[in-house]
Parts: structure tokens; sequence; C-alpha cells
């Protein structure tokens, strides 16, 4: 059970506001989308519910505030990825896999069967234990973006925050890595909390769509209410235009503004 | 049978360092100027281990030149190397950057100062101890140990991310290493017994040493050896190693404090001795992969085999003179450094 709850929440990066007063809840087990321009505030607020940014407001998981959680136990509860996350070239995907039990081990202890286990099946789970021995800097984009879900999967996390999950992979990938954590949050009841650019695809996954836009909610709501053409024209300055695909959910379409 | 088959990886690698080591303490403890028996001179040894009792035909004073001259001076070598290698090893975990060296910091020109105070004020042919070594380990120590703070005091002032620590610490090196040179400048008369100092070398080498900086040895290498799963944490970066619960600046301190400290005591003993903190853990990383809980243990043997080789080199080669040994270090390190780049450049392409 890990509902996430954030309230007035603000953030300043070097003196600037980055995030004013920002409120928006998940429920446990369902999928927030954060979407919105660059520099709308997404990472930041994703990395503030990580516990890596000192913030005004509250951030509570099942009803604790996370900023009163000391750093291993909050990273049992809460698994992060950013978008470009670091992958040390020699290291092998078990190694790296296995680093997601962090958390779970004392100060001085070290991984125990059942870690290495656990490790070992979130390795399963994402198909990259058939190259466990290969070095990161070899993997493809796909087989890069898999590895770092396994280690975050290998954490056992009730929420799992996503920054641009599907940023240098090709629209294949992206449906298979997406399709994954949608499969992680009905069979194991993680709760994601995740950024996406492709709004499309943001409507079809999250139950929940949050427009932010230079550090404020712009609109939130069902992917319907958010995606309009409207909106999206005047937060993003982007020419669109809204359908929708065979299961009623929008499809957002770039269109050239002016025909050459 | 995948886990088997690496396990078995970690034994062989293992097993290598060790037979490295040994073949270097006996190789070491059979070249030399006085022509040893070498079956006696085993069996001699041996002769010392708990519960083994062997005759040995060694003469009064093949003992003495045993037991007092070459033993301590491998015994001494043996914990030099392992200290340099284990803090270059540590050092470039905290720092991720592989050319990071046990004299990063500050430690290496803080260490020359402070030997440099002692030799030209202290020590020195004007100075209230006179000539001989007795207040020089103890400058250098203190002064590799202040350099090291200082560095970090300076670096921290910045944020303590990893980048700013080594440019502080560049920044402390340079201006410790220019109050160096203007002493010495002032003082030309103490020129050759600091050049010496700095070049490294262990023909002084006794047991009260060995004795001496034994339990700082312990402790730091105690230290950075319970962090080699901390610093694997630490390779994915400052952000996701808090997002796993680490403290990465706590670690930071804890690992850079013990390298400093062991970096500090072999300085003492030795002067400054360079490569070996690069050169040696870039070998283990080739034959055991990164991950430093390999990385570190593997260090402390491989180095302690290698200054040990280095030495016996430095007191054979020219004998009866002596080269320095850093200037063997020097000589077989950069060559292997530059074939272990090439070669890791192709396996990476």
């Amino acid at each position: 059970m890990s509902a996430i709850k954030v309230a007035e929440l603000s953030v300043d990066l070097d003196r600037v506001p980055v995030l004013h007063a920002v409120s928006c809840a998940v429920a446990s087990g369902g999928w927030l989308a954060l979407i919105g321009p660059n520099g709308a505030g997404k990472t930041t607020l994703l990395r503030a519910v990580a516990g890596l940014l000192p913030h005004r407001g509250t951030i509570l998981l099942d009803g604790a505030d996370i900023g009163a959680l000391r750093g291993r136990r909050r990273a049992r509860l809460i698994a992060y990825v950013p978008q470009a996350p670091v992958l040390p070239p020699d290291m092998t995907v078990r190694e790296y896999v296995l680093l997601g039990r962090t958390p779970h081990l004392g100060y001085l202890g070290s991984p125990s069967r059942h870690d290495r286990g656990t490790a070992a099946a979130a390795a399963e789970r994402l198909d990259v234990a058939r190259f466990a021995d290969r070095r990161l800097g070899s993997l493809s984009g796909g087989e890069r973006q898999r590895a770092v879900l396994a280690r975050a999967l290998a954490q056992e996390p009730g929420v799992l925050l996503l920054d641009e999950p599907t940023s240098d992979l090709d629209i294949g990938h992206q449906q298979q890595v997406l399709e994954l954590v949608d499969d992680l949050r009905r069979s194991r009841g993680v709760t994601v909390l995740s950024t996406l650019h492709d709004l499309t695809q943001a409507g079809q996954y999250a139950g929940e769509l949050v427009l932010l836009h230079a550090g404020r909610i712009e609109a939130a709501g069902a992917a319907a209410a958010v995606l309009t053409e409207n909106l999206i024209t005047r937060v993003y300055a982007a020419h669109v235009t809204v359908g929708t695909d065979p299961g009623g959910r929008p499809v957002v379409t770039p269109v050239r503004a002016i025909e050459p | 049978m995948k886990t088997s088959g690496r396990r078995l990886r970690v034994a062989w690698a293992f097993g290598v360092a060790a037979a490295f080591l040994v073949a270097a303490t006996l190789a070491s403890a059979l070249v030399g100027a006085a022509d040893l028996n070498p079956l006696a001179t085993a069996n001699a040894m041996l002769d010392h281990i708990p519960l083994v009792h062997l005759p040995s035909s060694l003469s009064p004073l093949d003992r003495a030149v045993l037991f007092q001259i070459r033993l301590p001076r491998i015994v001494v070598g043996l914990m030099v190397g392992g200290l340099l290698s284990v803090a270059g090893a540590g050092y470039q975990g905290v720092f991720r950057n592989p050319l990071v060296d046990s004299g990063m910091l500050g430690a290496s020109a803080g260490a020359g100062l402070g030997a440099t105070l002692a030799i030209a004020y202290l020590s020195g042919s004007h100075g209230p101890f006179g000539a001989g070594p007795g207040v020089v380990p103890v400058a250098a120590f203190a002064g590799s140990l202040a350099g090291v703070a200082i560095a970090y005091l300076a670096g921290a002032a910045g944020g303590s991310g990893p980048a700013t620590l080594l440019l502080a610490g560049v920044a402390v090196g340079l201006f410790l290493t220019g109050v160096q040179t203007f002493i010495l400048q002032r003082s030309a008369q103490d020129l050759q017994q600091v050049y010496s100092w700095l070049l490294g070398s262990l023909s002084g080498a006794t047991w009260q040493q060995a004795a001496e900086i034994g339990p700082y040895a312990a402790v730091s290498v105690t230290i950075v050896l319970l962090h080699g799963r901390h610093l694997d944490v630490l390779s994915v970066g400052d952000e996701e190693a808090r997002a796993l619960g680490l403290h990465p600046g706590r670690i930071r301190l804890i690992v850079i404090a013990a390298c400093a400290l062991a970096a500090a005591s072999a300085v003492a003993v030795s002067g400054l001795i360079g490569f070996v903190g690069i050169v040696v853990p870039h070998v283990v990383r080739r034959l055991a992969g990164t991950s430093y809980r390999l990385v570190l243990p593997l260090s402390l043997l491989a180095g302690a085999g290698f200054l040990v080789l280095a030495d016996t080199l430095a007191r054979t080669v020219l004998s009866p003179a002596e080269l320095p040994i850093g200037v063997v270090t020097a000589l077989v390190g950069a060559p292997v450094f530059v074939w272990i780049l090439r070669s890791t450049a192709a396996v990476r392409t």
C-alpha cells in the first residue's frame, strides 16, 4: 500500500523557485504521469518525492512524511530511476541489478543469498538475466533501460519514480518498457509516478495526468480532460490536433502550422 | 552453475595475488649483496613460523643479514606497497576517477613540505635535532594528513562533490609544493637530503618502523576494506546513491580519512613513491573486474608484492649502489600503465 499525497510543494533550485505550491495525489497501485514542456518542473517534482531535494510543503507516503524517513528506510519504499542513469561501463548487469538491494543491507552487511535471489528474480522478470555477465557499456538502449528497471525492481519498492523512462528508445521498445511498468503495477500493486514526453502514450498508460507549466499545475485529471487542443497549444506553444484511438483515448498529432 | 564459475574466478584471482606476494617475498629475501644459501635461508625463515622447527645451516652473520637487514626491509616494503595500493584504489572509488593516486588531495605535497621543513629547520645540519632521520617521518606523516585535511576543507566549502574536491586537492598541492620550493631555495645545503627523501627509499627500514606504522596501517586498511560495497554503489553517482539510501558525503569523508591515514603511514617510512597507487589497482581490475569488494583486498596483496619486487630491483640492479625505489616504480610503472590504457581501450571498442 503506497499512496502518495503531495501538498503545497514548493522547491527552489539555486534560489530560483521551480515549483510553486503544487498539490497532487496518486492512489496505491495507480499511475500518475507528469507532463509539460521542458523546464516545467516535472523532474524536480519527481526528485523531491524521491527525497533528494529540500522542499517546503509536505510529501506523504501512506500518510507519513517522507522528509522524516531516514535514507535507507525511504529507499526501501521508493525506487527512483533518473532520465539518464549513470551506468558504469565495466560493471556487469548482475552487479548492477544487485545494487538495488543496497537499502536492505546493514552498513557493513553484504548481500545474502536472499538478496542475490531477489536481484536474480528481478533480472529474470525484465529479461536481462540472459546477459547478466555482460558489461553495461556493451548494452543497447533497450537493454540498458531494462537493466535499470531491474535494479529498481530489486529494491522491492512500493513506489516507482520514473523520469522519462522511454527517452532514447525506439517506438517498439518504448511500448515494451511501458507495458512492463504497467504489468509491474498490476501484478505487484506498485504505485507509479512518472514523467512522460509523449502525450499520447501518457494518456494510454497513466490513469491520471498532471500538466505542469512553469512550476504550477495547469490541468489535472483523466487523459481526455487534460489532452485538449486548447491546453496543449497554449502550454506547449505547439500546433496539434487531438483525435481518439480505437480505445477512446486521445491521440495527439503534431501538425505543421505553415505548409511549405 | 554461473555462480560457481564466478566464485572460481574470484578464488583464482586471490590465489594469483597471494602467490605473487609470496614469490616476491622469497625472491627479495634471497637476493642481495650478501650471498645467502637459498635452502638455509628458507629454512631459517620457516623456522620462525609457530609449530615449525627446522634446522638451518645459516651462519650467525648470515642470520643477522637476513633478520636485521633484509626481513625488516621486506616487511616494511609489504606494508608500504599494500597501503599505497589500497589508498589509491580507495581514492579512485571515492572520486570515480581511475587516474587518482594515493598522493592526491595534497597528501604527497603535504608530506614533502613536512619532510622539507623537518630537514631544513629541525634535523638538518643546523637543526636542534642534528643530522639523522628521527623527526622526518613524523613531520612527513603529519604533513601528509594536514595536506589532505586542508584540501578536504577547501573543497567541501564549494559543495562536497568529487570534482570540486579533486580540484581543491590540486590547488592545495601546488600551493604546498610552492612553499616547499621556497624553503628549499633558502636552505640549499639540505637539497641533497630532501631530494633523496622525495624519491623514496626503504634502505633505512627497521623492525621498529614496521611496529610504529603497524597500528595506523591496520586501522586504515580495515576501514577502507569495509567500504568496498559502498564504493560500488557510489559508482552510479551521488544522486542515485542517495536514492539507494546511502550518504555519499559521509562515506566519502570516512574513506578519504582512512586512505589519507594509510598513505601517510606509508610515506612516513618510505618517502614519496609514485605510481604504485595507480598501477596496482588497474592491473587488479584487469584480472578480477571492477567491483571494489574485490579490487581493494586484491590491491592490498598485489601492491605489497609489487613494492617488494621493485625494492629488490632498486637494491640489486646497480649493486652495491641503490636506485631510489621511486625511480624503479616509475620506470616499471609508466610503461605498464600505458600498456593497460591501450589494452583497456581495445576492450572497450
